[in-house]
């Protein structure tokens, strides 16, 4: 018998990978499929002729990305890697032939060191195949402020955002070197900002990632326990909204007549309600900042685990990135206009 | 000296014996500045390759090292994978279709994989990597080769290299990697993958000093 020291909803820390997607395959068999050794999940209709495909990947543990955004006016396939490890070439490569229509993959990549390099191998090899591959690197982490001394900024909210633009972007028919220049849009318009109130444990480890005190909460996070900005005593989430506001709207930066879209998201472990109170801070800021929320997204869709926290993620639109955001998707975690 | 199919294939059981061994230590290094995964990781993708092999055993050098760094990439994940799996690949190709390896080979080969590693990285010395310990291998090997040195002493020479390589990682602010966003507290403590690349080059020094024994006796 296995024995579990954390509460966890499990059998095995072994097995949780695989059981997560079998359960997601028999859950959403209208929209996907997935594949094992490799493991990849695919939209049902895949590949689609004659459109330009997407493929994304990540560690497990930022449910519903990437997987659940597998599907119409989205992603077209999602490589699962281990909790909060990047997946491996092999993945990536199956996944890339399995959804090939003819008109190239872009592979939409966040970034982090491990997961540009299996991406790169991927697409060599994809390459040598024949493939047309294009990528997208994420990175509107602006809580990693030297980026000169480290791995660069991180690959965070903005994904979602990417994934969804890009996603109805080939719906459209658009080429793959257009695909890819309004993923490259977006991210360059998009800049993100989390924290967190609780750490989060990996199962194979056990313990939590980080310590936080029961009157601390962590400014700054990444989505796998990364250290943040700064530590600091917990406080109203008027008071966290404007730290991480301000971070996010100085950087780009947004300025006074922006339109922009809001996306307010749950780390895994906040209640809605306290993303509705985070979302509510925002539109005040913004109101006095004289920027127009003019779309939203609110809810947990790039999570660390059971972590409790929020991200704020801001998008500058224009009417291109307005209409391809409004176009509709279906996909497990993300549904409108069909 | 000549260098058998039989021994590289010792190598790679020996290494992947070693990090077995050291599992949980790798680990605990990469627990204050990575992600506590680096054993469990290597240990995942080495035994993967002593699995496969008995498949490539009566196979050229290149086909043996080629199907090493194959089966990392597949298997260890993480940025790891790609970095030694692709310096495994690179040796490989350049050791195609050999039976027996010359020293020269032997240097050829090392220096492939430490091309293949910056490359794959985008990494240079003084970054906190495990590059840190195998360019003072090479340069020493290199050096005393060029010094007249035979590939016994030379390997002595560069196992020093290597150890005092990774034990000027502690000191290192991290540049590159899950490590760098951590930014000063990154200082003081021994790279992870400095540590691993360092257990590669003892298991190589073993190996050919028991191939010098055996000539010898």
């Amino acid at each position: 018998m296995v024995v579990l020291t954390m509460k966890k909803l499990i059998n095995s820390p072994e097995s949780l990978v695989r059981d997560a997607l079998e359960g997601m395959a028999a859950a959403h068999s209208d929209l996907i499929r997935v594949h094992f050794d490799p493991d990849f999940v695919v939209r049902s209709d895949a590949p689609v002729h004659g459109k330009v495909s997407l493929v994304s990947g990540g560690g497990s543990g930022h449910e519903p990305l990437h997987g659940g955004f597998v599907g119409r006016g989205m992603l077209h396939a999602a490589c699962p890697g281990a909790i909060f490890t990047s997946p491996v070439p092999d993945q990536m490569l199956a996944a890339t032939k399995a959804v090939d229509g003819g008109a190239g993959v872009l592979h939409i990549v966040k970034n982090y060191t491990g997961d540009i390099m299996n991406f790169e191998m991927a697409a060599e090899l994809a390459q040598a195949e024949g493939i047309e591959i294009a990528s997208v690197v994420i990175n509107d982490d602006v809580a990693v402020q030297d980026s000169l001394y480290t791995a660069g900024r991180r690959g965070v909210g903005a994904t979602v955002l990417v994934e969804k633009i890009c996603g109805a972007a080939a719906e459209a028919g658009m080429s793959l070197a257009e695909v890819k220049r309004i993923g490259e849009k977006v991210n360059a318009a998009a800049r993100s900002m989390g924290m967190a109130l609780t750490s989060c444990t990996v199962p194979a480890a056990g313990k939590p990632t980080f310590e936080l005190g029961p009157a601390e909460m962590e400014i700054g996070i990444g989505i796998h326990g990364e250290p943040g900005r700064k530590r600091l005593p917990l406080a109203s989430a008027h008071d966290i909204l404007g730290m991480l506001a301000g971070a996010v709207l100085d950087d780009l930066p947004f300025e006074r007549g922006d339109e922009v879209l809001a996306f307010v998201n749950g780390m895994g472990g906040t209640p809605l309600i306290e993303l509705y109170i985070v979302y509510n801070e925002l539109v005040k800021v913004c109101a006095a900042r004289g920027i127009t929320l003019s779309r939203n997204l609110v809810g947990s869709y790039i999570t660390s685990l059971e972590m409790a926290g929020t991200s704020l993620t801001l998008m500058k639109l224009d009417d291109e990135l307005r209409r391809l955001w409004d176009e509709p998707v279906h996909t497990a975690a993300l549904t409108w206009g069909m | 000296m000549r260098i058998t199919t039989d021994y590289v294939i010792q190598f790679l059981d020996t290494v992947a014996a070693r990090i077995k061994e050291q599992r949980a230590y790798l680990t605990e290094l990469d627990s204050p500045i990575g992600d506590a995964d680096h054993g469990t990781n290597l240990d995942r993708g080495f035994s993967a390759v002593v699995a496969k092999l008995p498949t490539v055993a009566d196979k050229d050098i290149g086909t043996i090292l080629k199907t090493t760094g194959m089966t990392l990439v597949s298997t260890v994940g993480g940025s790891s994978g790609p970095l030694y799996g692709t310096a495994f690949l690179r040796a490989g190709t350049v050791l195609s279709d050999r039976y027996d390896l010359a020293d020269e080979d032997l240097v050829a080969a090392l220096e492939a994989a430490l091309a293949g590693i910056m490359m794959r990285g985008k990494a240079q010395p003084g970054e906190k990597t495990m590059i840190d310990t195998l360019a003072p291998a090479i340069d020493a090997l290199k050096s005393a080769r060029a010094g007249g040195a035979d590939l016994v002493t030379a390997v002595r020479e560069a196992t020093v290299a290597a150890e005092l390589g990774m034990q000027a990682t502690i000191p290192m602010l991290a540049t590159k990697g899950r490590a760098s966003y951590l930014g000063e507290r990154s200082i003081g403590h021994q790279d992870p993958g400095a540590t691993s690349a360092y257990l590669m080059i003892t298991v190589l020094g073993e190996v050919v000093e028991q191939i010098a024994a055996k000539a010898s006796s």
